[in-house]
């Protein structure tokens, strides 16, 4: 006897959800900071291309890519996408039981493994569009900027990196946004774990190779195209793990965000309902 | 579908150390049942282990077969109008079933016809095209009803369906309950009043501070009540003595005790209806003056005396 599991029904479940979730996502009021994080970036190189054009700096090319790097690993991955995913997926569920809605979920026919797939989809989806476009626009400004300076040679070249700049921002989305959901599911106040976790994703750069596993960070970084030497005197008890090919950073990273899916869903199928007491 | 049954087995739910309910053991078949109890009884907690919205600290249940622990197959026979006011923020009345069918997995126009048809049922097609936000209680009471039946189940489980309903509301509502009973569905319904739910409930089940204290068929649950906790009534009037001789005429009284002061006496009853007869005949031959008349506050009986009313009690 063999039953088959209805993926099809999941998959239009997951649709449903996706459906009611997705465009609330983009509207709702705490979306507008993640906005603002995600174009930022962008802003800066219209700015930095600006200048140069009006003639007021002039600058070489090459360093531009480096600089770029160094924003996008520093401020994209560590700071914006972070931020953002807490905003973002914290209240995924969180915010249905301050507004005494999560039982609409529960009372459907869905189960609550789908259910958090599809959350979770809903606000992967909203931050890879958003942090996608705000990421693909500041790198396409800051390559063509390169193509008034001396180093138009190495434009084909940097074009090339465009699509790993763009699926980094995506794992990060995909990685930051497990994390924070279980987050949001183990703790009522989402400051104190988002500056533990905070914390750990900054420290792991001096921690063992093993421990580096159980970061997001780790993966994303090993994954930029452009490599950024850190300067200063953390550098010298910075344990440099050999820089882990692609082929392992990805499943890697997929697999740390399955793994949080799963301890959200057994979290999920245990709650109970009581608004009263929250 | 019908046939089947929703059984508690043991159940007993605890919300840290606050009982919700204890010890529960029904088998409910189809037809209208209703839960009735104070506030604070264990309706809502009876309801929501019924659909899992909670779960049973110890015990067992059962929904025709399905386990509260299996939403995918559960939903799709039970409907649940929770007693929560609250809707999911910007929608439509319209919006808000058409997309939790949706999330039923039903297609586009599945959806929509089970949408019109739900919102037929429950008078709230006029209002379907407003914001749930801007209707009244007793259209948010409706459309929450609708929301539970819109996907057909053959068990409904409705938490205080007519409160904030007005009477011609009411009686609309109690006239789809009926005809769901009658297509052979489950309907479950709450309330803290007896008496309105009584006469469209095949069988009742009394709840006092999480415990069942009485199930059945409404006729039975009212003699099973009086014959096994006798009603004391407290009688406070002039010659006590007059009236004791002559209630102790009544098969029905059980025990007359007179008060210390002369003043008063103690009876227990089996049927108060005849009691308060007795009393009120014995008023209007003369043979005595009533200065009060109160049940004794055993708490059984006080929950009986608030649920099942005082229509024998004349004064
Ligand atoms: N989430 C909860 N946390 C703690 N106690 C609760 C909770 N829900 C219900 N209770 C308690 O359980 C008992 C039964 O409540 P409930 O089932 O809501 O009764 P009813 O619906 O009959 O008013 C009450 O004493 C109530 O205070
Ligand atoms: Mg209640």
């Amino acid at each position: 006897m063999k039953t088959s599991l209805p993926w099809k029904l999941w998959a239009r479940q997951v649709m449903a959800i996706l459906r009611i979730e997705l465009a609330k996502n983009f509207k709702r009021k705490r979306a507008i900071p993640v906005y603002v994080l995600a174009f930022l970036p962008f802003l800066l190189w219209q700015t930095h291309s600006l200048v140069h054009i009006r003639g007021w700096r002039t600058c070489s090319g090459s360093e531009d890519l480096m600089v770029y790097a160094g924003v996008f690993q520093v401020f994209v991955l560590r700071l914006a996408i972070f931020f953002s995913a807490v905003a973002i997926f914290m209240n995924l569920f969180r915010g249905k039981i301050v507004e005494k809605t999560l039982h609409y979920y529960f009372l459907a026919p869905v189960r609550r493994e789908v259910l958090v797939v599809g959350k979770y989809l809903s606000g992967v989806a909203m931050m890879v569009i958003v942090f996608g476009a705000g990421t693909a626009l500041s790198y396409l400004t800051a390559v063509n900027h390169l193509k008034l300076t001396a180093s138009r040679a190495v434009v084909p070249a940097a074009m090339a990196d465009l699509p790993v700049y763009v699926g980094v921002t995506a794992l990060a989305c995909l990685g930051y946004g497990a994390v924070f959901l279980v987050t949001g599911l183990l703790f009522r106040n989402p400051i104190v774990p988002a500056v533990a976790i905070l914390s750990w994703e900054s420290i792991i750069v001096f921690l063992p190779a093993v421990l580096k596993k159980f970061s997001v960070i780790f993966y994303l970084e090993s994954l930029c195209p452009v490599k950024v030497p850190f300067h200063g005197p953390g550098l010298l008890f910075t344990i440099t793990a050999e820089p882990t090919p692609a082929y392992l950073s990805v499943p890697g990273l997929i697999l740390l965000t399955l793994a949080l899916l799963a301890l959200a869903a057994l979290r999920i199928r245990k709650m109970e309902i009581s608004y009263g007491t929250e | 579908m019908s046939g089947g049954r929703i059984v508690f087995e043991d159940v007993s739910k605890f919300y840290g150390d606050v009982l919700g309910v204890n010890r529960v053991n029904l088998s409910i078949p189809p037809g209208i049942t209703a839960l009735v109890g104070p506030n604070g009884s264990g309706k809502t907690t009876l309801m929501n282990l019924i659909t899992g919205l909670v779960r049973p600290t110890r015990g067992r249940i059962s929904v025709l077969g399905i386990s509260p622990d299996d939403p995918e197959r559960l939903f799709k026979v039970v409907g649940y109008c929770t007693q929560f006011d609250s809707f999911p923020r910007g929608k439509t009345g319209y919006e808000f079933l058409y997309s939790s069918l949706r999330l039923h997995g039903k297609s586009h126009a599945e959806a929509r016809e089970l949408t019109m048809t739900a919102l037929e049922l429950t008078g709230m097609t006029d209002a379907a095209g407003r914001r749930v936000a801007a209707y009244s209680k007793g259209m948010r009471q409706r459309i929450k009803l609708a929301h539970a039946i819109c996907h057909q189940p053959s068990v409904l489980v409705l938490d205080e369906p007519l409160n904030g309903l007005d009477p011609m509301a009411r009686a609309e509502a109690i006239a789809l309950f009926r005809s769901l009973a009658a297509e052979g569905l489950h309907v479950i319904i709450s309330s803290h009043i007896l008496h309105e739910v009584d006469c469209i409930s095949d069988q009742v089940v009394l709840l006092n501070s999480g415990y069942v204290v009485a199930e059945g068929q409404i006729q039975a649950v009212r003699s099973e009540m009086n014959q096994e906790h006798p009603l004391q009534i407290m009688v406070r009037c002039s010659r006590p003595g007059a009236l004791a001789s002559r209630v102790f005429t009544l098969d029905h009284v059980v025990e007359v005790r007179m008060h210390a002061d002369g003043r008063g006496l103690l009876a227990s009853t089996r049927n108060p209806d005849l009691f308060y007869q007795a009393l009120n005949q014995a008023v209007l031959e003369g043979l005595i003056d009533i200065e009060s008349v109160a049940p004794a506050d055993d708490d059984v009986h006080s929950v009986y005396q608030y649920l099942i009313g005082n229509e024998g009690e004349a004064l």
